[in-house]
């Protein structure tokens, strides 16, 4: 069964037909061609393919891509500004906030969101909000630097 | 993996939606938050033939409270009661920092959690320790179910299968009564092993009232009725409370899984139950 999806994707209108069993996750990666969108578990557990959905974070295995019908996506692709880093980006790179990459979009996200509703966390607040997103590289210490320094930089 | 395929439909009426239930029956699963069924999809645990998605359904997302019995409309997000819940009802906003994740809470609704009944998760423990009711719709009328004889068995409510929950009701906790709530997971987020919700009356001292549930404990949420009974006209003292949380322990039956035995999952609801109580006395106005 196909159904037409129409949504705004990093302020960029998309019109296309799916599988109504298409995940989200999927949508943006074959159909848009949106790969940043990383798909790990596939069951709602690693936070790799974590998007915003109207500024909030979801998991995008966990949605059809029929459910975000009439909506505003925001993927990793949309989060710097040309070829300058959201400061966000900035700071993992500056504090060595990934290893291999691959849990990078979806922690990148949800931190954004996560600043923008608790612009001064504490260490243990950060740790509580990264707790749905997995990362088998760093362990963790480096993420939550980066994060760190992203809120400071705000100030 | 990937969803098998279904046949999708997005009605945008609860009377819409009920006719599509009665049509197709077993067939169907409604689709709400999704982050049950989008995972058990996905592991192709669950093949049903029709998806019924409720997220366009109208008038389902009120959130109110009238004489401490608070009103949840079936699309309300766990993070908007979250949100509410911080400033005015801390039972609900200790537990549901403990639901999943924030991505998970952003899409998984209070009622879809409640329907799911999965017996290690929060919310279907605090629907049961606060005598609280869902109100299920179908064709054939509208009734409403107490948690009690609500949660049947791991993952199996009283619902049938043409029901839609409409409305979820909570009984807070009145001005005075104290409130405890401790959980133990392996990760933040991960369903619990063992926790215990509790809510405590006082009457000149002495408990008039207590309210407490154990979940991951058993095949649904249970209400400690045995701990309940143990601390009623007492005051909740130190020795009272061990009391209680031992008799409610030993009431139990887990089961073993790979994550722990039996003996500790009954090890760790007495602990907790001793929490609980404590943080709900000494929350409580004597």
């Amino acid at each position: 069964m196909n159904r037409t999806v129409r949504l705004r994707v990093n302020g960029e209108r998309h019109e296309r037909l799916v599988e109504v069993r298409k995940t989200l996750a999927d949508f943006l990666r074959e159909d848009l061609a949106l790969t940043g969108t990383h798909v790990g578990c596939e069951h709602g557990v690693c936070g790799a393919c974590t998007v915003l959905l109207h500024g909030e974070p979801v998991r995008s295995c966990l949605l059809l891509a029929v459910q975000a019908e009439d909506t505003e996506i925001t993927t990793i692709e949309g989060l710097a500004d040309g070829e300058q880093l959201h400061p966000l980006q900035q700071a993992f790179w500056d504090h060595h906030g990934l290893q291999c990459g691959f849990c990078t979009p979806g922690i990148l996200l949800t931190a954004k969101a996560f600043l923008e509703e608790c612009p001064h966390p504490t260490d243990d607040e950060i740790r509580e909000a990264l707790s749905g997103n997995l990362c088998r590289c760093t362990g963790y210490h480096f993420i939550v630097e980066a994060i760190r320094a992203a809120a400071e930089g705000r100030r | 993996m990937k969803p098998p395929p279904f046949e999708y439909v997005d009605p945008r009426t609860v009377a819409e939606t009920l006719e599509r239930l009665a049509t197709h029956g077993d067939d169907a699963k409604i689709l709400a938050g999704g982050q049950s069924l989008l995972p058990m999809l996905n592991l192709r645990l669950a093949r049903p033939a029709v998806i019924v998605d409720v997220n366009r359904v109208a008038g389902l997302d009120g959130l109110t409270t009238e004489n401490g019995r608070l009103r949840v409309g079936a699309l309300v997000r766990q993070r908007a009661l979250e949100r509410w819940a911080a400033s005015h009802a801390p039972l609900l906003a200790a537990a549901l920092r403990l639901v999943g994740h924030i991505a998970i809470r952003n899409r998984g609704t209070v009622a879809g959690s409640i329907a799911h009944a999965d017996p290690a998760s929060e919310l279907p423990a605090l629907l049961l320790c606060l005598d609280g009711v869902v109100v299920a719709e179908s064709r054939r009328g509208r009734r409403e179910i107490a948690a009690h004889a609500l949660f049947e068995g791991p993952l199996v409510t009283a619902l049938a299968a043409d029901e839609l929950i409409t409305e979820t009701r909570f009984e807070l906790p009145h001005a005075g009564e104290g409130w405890g709530f401790h959980e133990v997971a392996r990760r933040h987020g991960d369903f619990a092993l063992v926790g215990v919700a509790a809510v405590i009356a006082r009457e000149g001292g002495r408990v008039g009232r207590a309210r407490v549930s154990v979940f991951g404990a058993g095949p649904t949420p249970l209400r400690a009725e045995a701990a309940e009974r143990a601390l009623l006209g007492r005051e909740p003292t130190p020795t009272q409370v061990a009391e209680a949380a031992a008799a409610g322990a030993a009431a139990l039956a887990p089961v073993a899984d790979l994550h722990a035995s039996a003996d500790y999952r009954r090890r760790v609801a007495r602990t907790l139950l001793g929490r609980a109580l404590t943080d709900a006395a000494a929350r409580s106005r004597p």
